[in-house]
C-alpha cells in the first residue's frame, strides 16, 4: 500500500485506471439503472415508488464512502505522512458531497409519496444532513488552510478523523432511535429484499461506486497536476531572480 | 385518507437529479483534469 504512496507511480497507474472505472461504472451504472426502471417489479405495498431506491442507496453508501475515505487518508497523512494521502482526501470531498446532496433529495422525493412527507427530523435523515454539513465545513477548511499553509495544515485531517464519528450514527440511527425510515435491508451476508430488487440494486452500487473511483482519480490527477505546475513556475521565478 | 399522487413523477425527478448530478460530476472531474494537466504540460514546454 505504501509503495503506491509514490506519486509518479501513482500517476502511471492512475492513466489507465481512471478512465476504465469510468467507462466501465458509466455502463454498469446505466444499464443497472435501466433494469430498475424497466424491467424490475413494482413493490407490493410501495408500488411503482421502489424504483427510487436503485439511486437513493447508492448515493446514501457513496455519501458515506466518500467521508470514510477522507478519514482514512486523513489518518495516512496523520500517522505516514503519505504525500498522496491529503490530496486523496481533497479529491473524495467533492464527489462525497454530491452524492450525500442525491441520497437527500432522492429520499426527500420518495418520501413524499411513501410517507406523505418530503422531511421528516429523525435521526436517519438529521443525521445524513449533519453528513453533507461536515462535507462543506471540510472543503471550506482545507481551502482556507492551503492558501494559508501551502497544504502543511492538519487542521483538515484531524476534522475528516473526528467527523467520522457521524458515519455509525447513520448506520445505527434507525436502530437506536424509533425513526420513519425503515431499518437496514441489506446486512454482511443477509438480504431482507427479493432477488427481483437486490440483483438490479447491487448492480447499481457497483456501477456508481466505479464512477466515483473515476471522479476520485481525475480529482487527483488535476490537483497533482496542478502542484507539479505550481512547483515548476517557482523553480523557474526562482532561477530568473538569480540569473537577474 | 391519502391524496392519490401519480408515482412516476416523484421517480421520473429522482432519476433526473440522480443521473444528472452523476453526468455533471463525472464531467467537471475530467474537465478539471484535462485543463490542468495542459496547463502542467505548457508551463513544461516554457
Amino acid at each position: 500500500m505504501h509503495g503506491f504512496a509514490n506519486p509518479a507511480r501513482f500517476l502511471r497507474i492512475a492513466r489507465w485506471l481512471m478512465p476504465l472505472c469510468m467507462g466501465a461504472g458509466l455502463v454498469v451504472a446505466v444499464a443497472a439503472l435501466g433494469w430498475g426502471l424497466f424491467v424490475a417489479p413494482a413493490e407490493r405495498l410501495q408500488g411503482e415508488t421502489v424504483r427510487i431506491v436503485y439511486l437513493h442507496v447508492p448515493a446514501a453508501w457513496l455519501g458515506m464512502a466518500g467521508w470514510m475515505s477522507i478519514a482514512a487518508a486523513s489518518f495516512a497523512e496523520l500517522v505516514w505522512r503519505h504525500p498522496l494521502a491529503g490530496i486523496a482526501a481533497r479529491a473524495s470531498a467533492v464527489p462525497g458531497a454530491v452524492f450525500t446532496g442525491v441520497c437527500l433529495v432522492t429520499g426527500s422525493l420518495w418520501g413524499r409519496p411513501a410517507w406523505g412527507t418530503w422531511w421528516v427530523w429523525d435521526g436517519r435523515l438529521t443525521s445524513m444532513l449533519v453528513l453533507l454539513f461536515l462535507y462543506f465545513g471540510w472543503m471550506a477548511l482545507s481551502q482556507a488552510s492551503e492558501a494559508a499553509d501551502g497544504g502543511q495544515n492538519k487542521a483538515p485531517a484531524i476534522f475528516g478523523l473526528v467527523g467520522a464519528v457521524n458515519i455509525p450514527i447513520i448506520h445505527y440511527s434507525v436502530i437506536w432511535w424509533n425513526s420513519q425510515h425503515q431499518p437496514p435491508s441489506i446486512t454482511v451476508g443477509k438480504s431482507a429484499m427479493s432477488g427481483d430488487f437486490l440483483y438490479p440494486l447491487l448492480f447499481a452500487m457497483l456501477g456508481f461506486t466505479l464512477v466515483f473511483a473515476g471522479c476520485v482519480l481525475a480529482r487527483m490527477r488535476a490537483i497533482l497536476a496542478d502542484q507539479q505546475a505550481e512547483a515548476r513556475l517557482r523553480r523557474k521565478a526562482r532561477a530568473d531572480v538569480e540569473a537577474f | 385518507m391519502r391524496e392519490a399522487m401519480n408515482p412516476w413523477t416523484f421517480v421520473i425527478a429522482s432519476y433526473v437529479i440522480g443521473v444528472g448530478a452523476t453526468l455533471a460530476l463525472a464531467a467537471w472531474s475530467m474537465l478539471t483534469m484535462r485543463r490542468a494537466e495542459k496547463r502542467r504540460d505548457s508551463v513544461r514546454n516554457r
